[in-house]
């Protein structure tokens, strides 16, 4: 738009960076807010109750209150039989976290913020996912750690033991994407907390986690036995006391894979129109 | 497009890194958006010069937010242009980014961390050295006297003190833009006072400011030249004292009983050129009476009593954004609610537009 009196203002013309450069902020980026994030679920009591406290409650109660009315045909007893369950289930929990942060995150107006900065914008959700993973593997260690308490051993040798751990973060993760997806097209923390999550009930109870699917009425075993948490936990198990791997390890993997390919792509495009 | 000669407007060849720029720091150009059938921005322009505070003044829902939101590359624009230190919104964002900084309603304050922390995380953010932000960080601790809460979690700031830290936070990089939405909504008097007094300390050495705002003292207070926003379009623009001899300058009011307004209203009349204007609901009559405040009260009190009408609350008062907005469109500055705000706004504001015709 030319006029007499005002000549035309032509725009700077600004190269982008080369992508190399682009590529190691946005890893620098990453690295500061899952910094970030870490800090502020170590200074939240309710975060770390969630994450720490209450999975450890979850093996107490279990482990000494129902084990003795929940029969299970394995030689360790029910408390091998429920700790690989309960790594699963503290897993799913843990993404509780991730939902609510990014919806109070959005709410607030502080990913906003971000977004006018010349960070890389896909930091805001790998910094959350990396910080995720460095919470799970907390979370599960110390889960672990009071299983051993409490009697639970591992059977069938150190690497399927390490490897049960990455498939209960590996779970706890590809959860998280779907979280994140919760807390950035729901965007209010109050209704993500108070029904964001139920979903995440009948996923993880549902399930095999704490009693042997064979117990549940027939109907209910049709969804328990095929759901992706009941496959998960049947390989977990399989590594950590012994057992027939290769079928629930394709399934899982197909699982989790599957999950991850539909929950991230929407989880993207929720952050991006989520001004 | 070719810059005429002699015009500085286009790009100037700089050192290649920092290219310069010679227009004026914020400009823009027959903006347009709309969210659905909700024209928030109408076709706006506006052009602030490097070093200057543009006010934006306007109601709640005036399209403030969606002015600033596409400045600072939130949004883009559905039409026309806008550019930053030379850099277009929608074509280079990423350079704008570099170059600008964002304080304002919506908090970047992370309230488990410390003053502190949110500084450094900040800094890191714009990707400053460890060792300019420390000292960036405790510069910009003692501007706005945070020193003594810097290594305590923000959680305990006070309204004032969040608000300063938030500030503080879009510095960290030394913008050359920086963008204020209603940096003082909700914040008490004091609070407000002491805001102004970091904001003044800001501007000067070379920043560009704009500030949105509801409140005419503040814009007045602050701001070099005035733009008042309504309904998304750009109702009229000056430095506050232009705007102010435009609406008459100061108001003169007093309450009377219900009966006697009319009787009252007509004694005034004729002592500045407006017209007495009469709130029959509330008995309020006012006038604007220009720069003659004094001279047009002594006169009233004198005209009143000797017609034996009691007043009340009798007084000498600025003109705030109602007046302004009465005398520029004739309706007042009600809330039309902030249009850039969340679809449940624009559903409730559609409901009520139903409503109202």
């Amino acid at each position: 738009m030319t006029t007499a009196t005002r000549p035309a203002l032509v725009a700077l013309d600004i190269p982008s960076p080369p992508s190399w450069r682009r590529l190691r902020l946005a890893g620098a980026d990453t690295a500061t807010l899952t910094q970030r994030e870490l800090l502020i679920w170590m200074r939240n009591p309710a975060f770390i109750f969630f994450t720490i406290i209450q999975p450890v409650m979850f093996v107490l109660l279990f482990r000494y209150v129902f084990a003795g009315a929940i029969p299970v045909k394995i030689p360790g007893g029910y408390v091998d039989f429920l700790m690989p369950g309960i790594i699963a289930q503290s897993a799913a929990f843990a993404s509780f976290g991730t939902a609510i942060a990014l919806a109070r995150q959005l709410q607030k107006g502080v990913i906003d913020r971000f977004r006018a900065m010349p960070m890389a914008r896909s930091a805001v959700l790998l910094g959350r996912l990396s910080a995720d993973v460095v919470r799970l593997v907390v979370t599960l260690l110390v889960i672990l750690g009071i299983g051993y308490a409490v009697g639970f051993r591992f059977h069938n040798g150190a690497l399927p033991a390490v490897l049960m751990l990455v498939l209960g973060v590996a779970l706890g993760l590809t959860i998280c994407t779907v979280s994140a997806y919760v807390g950035l097209a729901v965007k209010d923390e109050e209704s993500v907390s108070s029904f964001g999550l139920v979903w995440l009930f009948p996923l993880t109870f549902v399930s095999n986690a704490f009693v042997p699917v064979g117990t549940m009425p027939g109907w209910l075993q049709a969804f328990a036995k095929n759901q992706p948490v009941t496959i998960v936990i049947d390989e977990m198990r399989s590594l950590a006391l012994g057992g027939p791997l290769a079928l629930h390890a394709w399934q899982s993997a197909a699982w989790l894979a599957g999950i991850v390919a539909v929950f991230v792509p929407l989880a993207v495009r929720a952050y991006r129109r989520a001004t | 497009m070719v810059a005429p000669e002699g015009e500085p407007a286009g790009p100037v060849a700089g050192d290649g890194r920092q290219p310069r720029w010679d227009g004026p720091a914020i400009v823009v150009e027959d903006v347009h958006k709309s969210f659905g059938d909700v024209h928030a921005l109408r076709g706006i322009d506006l052009a602030v010069e490097r070093g200057k505070v543009l006010g934006v003044l306007g109601p709640n829902g005036a399209g403030k937010t969606t002015a600033v939101k596409i400045l600072t590359t939130l949004l883009r624009p559905d039409r026309g242009r806008a550019l930053v230190e030379g850099r277009d919104v929608a074509r280079s964002p990423a350079a704008v980014r570099e170059i600008i900084g964002l304080a304002g309603q919506s908090t970047a304050i992370q309230e488990e961390l410390t003053g502190r922390e949110n500084l450094d995380i900040m800094g890191r953010l714009y990707h400053v050295d460890a060792g300019t932000r420390r000292q960036r960080a405790e510069e910009l601790l003692e501007r706005f006297e945070l020193q003594d809460a810097a290594d305590r979690p923000a959680k305990g700031y006070s309204g004032g003190m969040q608000r300063r830290l938030d500030l503080a936070l879009s510095l960290v990089a030394h913008p050359r833009v920086v963008f204020l939405d209603e940096p003082t909504t909700g914040l008490d008097p004091r609070s407000r006072m002491a805001m102004w007094d970091v904001i003044r300390e800001m501007v000067g050495s070379g920043m560009t400011l704009l500030l949105t705002t509801q409140y005419l003292e503040e814009a007045d207070a602050l701001a070099d030249e005035i733009v008042v926003i309504d309904r998304g379009l750009v109702i009229a623009a000056g430095t506050s004292q232009e705007l102010k001899n435009r609406i008459g300058g100061d108001v003169l009011e007093f309450v009377v009983e219900r009966r006697r307004s009319a009787e009252a209203a007509q004694a005034v009349r004729g002592l500045s050129g407006a017209e007495p204007i009469i709130d029959a609901e509330t008995g309020r009559v006012s006038l604007r009476v220009g720069t003659e405040g004094s001279q047009a009260l002594v006169e009233t009190v004198r005209r009143l009593d000797e017609l034996g009408i009691h007043t009340e609350d009798l007084g000498i008062r600025r003109p705030s954004l109602d007046d302004v907005f009465l005398a520029l469109t004739g309706h007042g500055a009600a809330d039309e609610g902030d249009v850039a705000g969340s679809r449940r706004d624009k559903r409730a504001r559609r409901r009520s537009d139903r409503r109202a015709s």
